[in-house]
């Protein structure tokens, strides 16, 4: 007890902005992918077949890429060989492009959970927009999206849930956040190596369950009667 | 053949609202729309009857391009339907549909459902559009549900806020497809004697049903259809008294009993 009280003294401040960070990536990421998701959503439904085969092709190839490679790939070959920078801060940098690397991955979820939303919405409910002369993006907008987000919220809230976890990988783009800090605290207080496990479990596990609580909630209560 | 060029006094009176020449659809090896030729003029009630299966479902919804055809044409008010884009929507906006399903959009009031269309598609002022949409719901009897949404009504009151919603595109012909085949028996009439009331205004209508009553009522023409073809055209009266075809005196045969 007594080392985990003087753990906190000495780490209490640094896991704290430590995974404030993690929340900082989550809530960009997740503006970014909900954005990216549905331009993808879109162009999965759309009757052009360009854009249908570039969102397919878009969705299977980053959501078959282990995040891990895509965070590593930002780092090493966007900023180390390419020299792509967000940033003149070296540390904003790579916390932007552990965002960018994040909401691109997330956002092929986010398009499969978008259009799983879609799949909710009757046929009629296209035809019907169509039939009162509204052409395809107008239709998408105020009859087809506004559905299939309702419809969609425990599948979105899914993939919030994987981004809130998944932003520990950002730690291999030299970001940092909590799990980077777990591996400082682990190699300097191997003494109470257990308790840092389940403390940032704990971190975690705090911010996720409201969230599936409040997901579930949102998703009875927006369901489109029908 | 050249219809584009039609003098003044052509295109006012004698220029089908709805022209299809020549159309065929297949749905894989099944022909479902054989050589249609069917002209419907201004103020024509024209009613399509048939077994089911035999393609006035596919035929209804065709004229306005919810099922795409294989050849032949298919012209809303002197114009050839385009097959995708701005055009076909602003054509569309012309046609009124009513589908078996009422397809209101269920995220949004009576009143909204009516608005969307004369204010996204056509341009309206919001005010102006309540304004017309009250007009058509208080017509079609359901102006008291306006702030509902459509899973509150029954189903005569959302398929009559379908024909209103229809209406207010204020629509060059309207499009029934089964639009009582979906209800309880209780609340066909109601919808119906809507559809009668505007088949009196004059209203230019092609109503696929099985309500020989509305066909006897209110159809200028009636056209019977079996195996996608049309196999018989005539007065109601003539086609419920003395029907030609073996198809149709068939058809005609097994609907006496119910």
């Amino acid at each position: 007890m007594q080392g985990y009280l003087s753990l906190w003294d000495e780490y209490g401040g640094q896991m704290l902005s430590a995974f404030w960070g993690n929340l900082q990536l989550t809530f960009w990421a997740a503006i970014g992918s909900l954005v990216l998701g549905t331009i993808l959503a879109l162009m999965r439904i759309s009757p052009v077949p360009s854009f249908r085969a570039f969102g397919t092709s878009y969705v299977n190839i980053f959501r078959n890429t282990p995040l891990t490679i895509i965070m590593t790939f930002g780092v090493l070959v966007l900023f180390g060989v390419f020299k792509v920078q967000f940033s003149s801060d070296f540390n904003l940098n790579f916390f932007q492009i552990a965002i960018v690397g994040l909401t691109i991955y997330h956002s092929a979820f986010v398009c499969e959970a978008i259009r799983s939303g879609v799949n909710t919405v009757p046929l009629g409910q296209a035809e019907a927009a169509r039939a009162i002369g509204l052409s395809f993006m107008p239709a998408a907008r105020l009859v087809i999206l506004p559905q299939a987000f309702r419809g969609a919220i425990a599948p979105l809230g899914n993939v919030l849930i994987a981004l809130i976890k998944n932003t520990t990988v950002a730690v291999a783009g030299s970001v940092a956040e909590i799990s980077g800090l777990m591996k400082t605290m682990l190699e300097f207080r191997a003494d109470v190596g257990i308790l840092i496990f389940l403390t940032i479990a704990v971190f975690f596990v705090i911010v996720v369950i409201p969230v599936g609580l409040l997901t579930t909630y949102l998703s009875k209560k927006l369901a489109v009667a029908r | 053949m050249s219809t584009d060029s039609h003098s003044n006094s052509a295109k006012s009176d004698l220029t089908p609202i709805v022209r299809l020449s020549a159309v065929n659809k297949h749905y894989g090896q099944l022909h479902v729309l054989q050589n249609i030729n069917l002209e419907v003029t201004k103020g024509e009630v024209v009613v399509v009857l048939g077994p089911s299966g035999s393609g006035k479902s596919t035929l209804c919804r065709t004229i306005n391009r919810l099922e795409t055809i294989d050849s032949g044409t298919i012209e809303i008010d002197g114009k050839v339907l385009p097959e995708e884009g701005k055009m076909l929507a602003k054509l569309r906006a012309d046609v009124g549909m009513v589908f078996q399903s009422f397809n209101l959009f269920a995220h949004k009031t009576i009143l909204e459902n009516v608005t969307l269309g004369p204010i996204k598609a056509k341009g309206m002022k919001k005010s102006e559009a309540d304004k017309l949409a009250l007009t058509l719901l208080e017509r079609v009897g359901v102006a008291n549900q306006k702030d509902k949404l459509p899973a509150q009504l029954s189903g005569g009151q959302q398929q009559r806020v379908a024909i209103a919603r229809a209406l207010a595109m204020r629509p060059k012909v309207m499009l029934f497809d089964e639009p009582t085949s979906a209800l309880d028996p209780e609340m066909i009439n109601e919808v119906l004697d809507t559809m009668v009331g505007l088949a009196k205004e004059g209203m230019t209508m092609i109503v696929v049903t099985h309500e020989m009553g509305f066909a006897r009522k209110a159809a200028d023409r009636v056209i019977f259809m079996a195996d996608g073809q049309i196999v018989e055209e005539s007065t109601p009266d003539q086609f419920f008294t003395n029907p030609q075809s073996a198809r149709a005196k068939d058809f005609l045969g097994k609907l006496i009993t119910s």
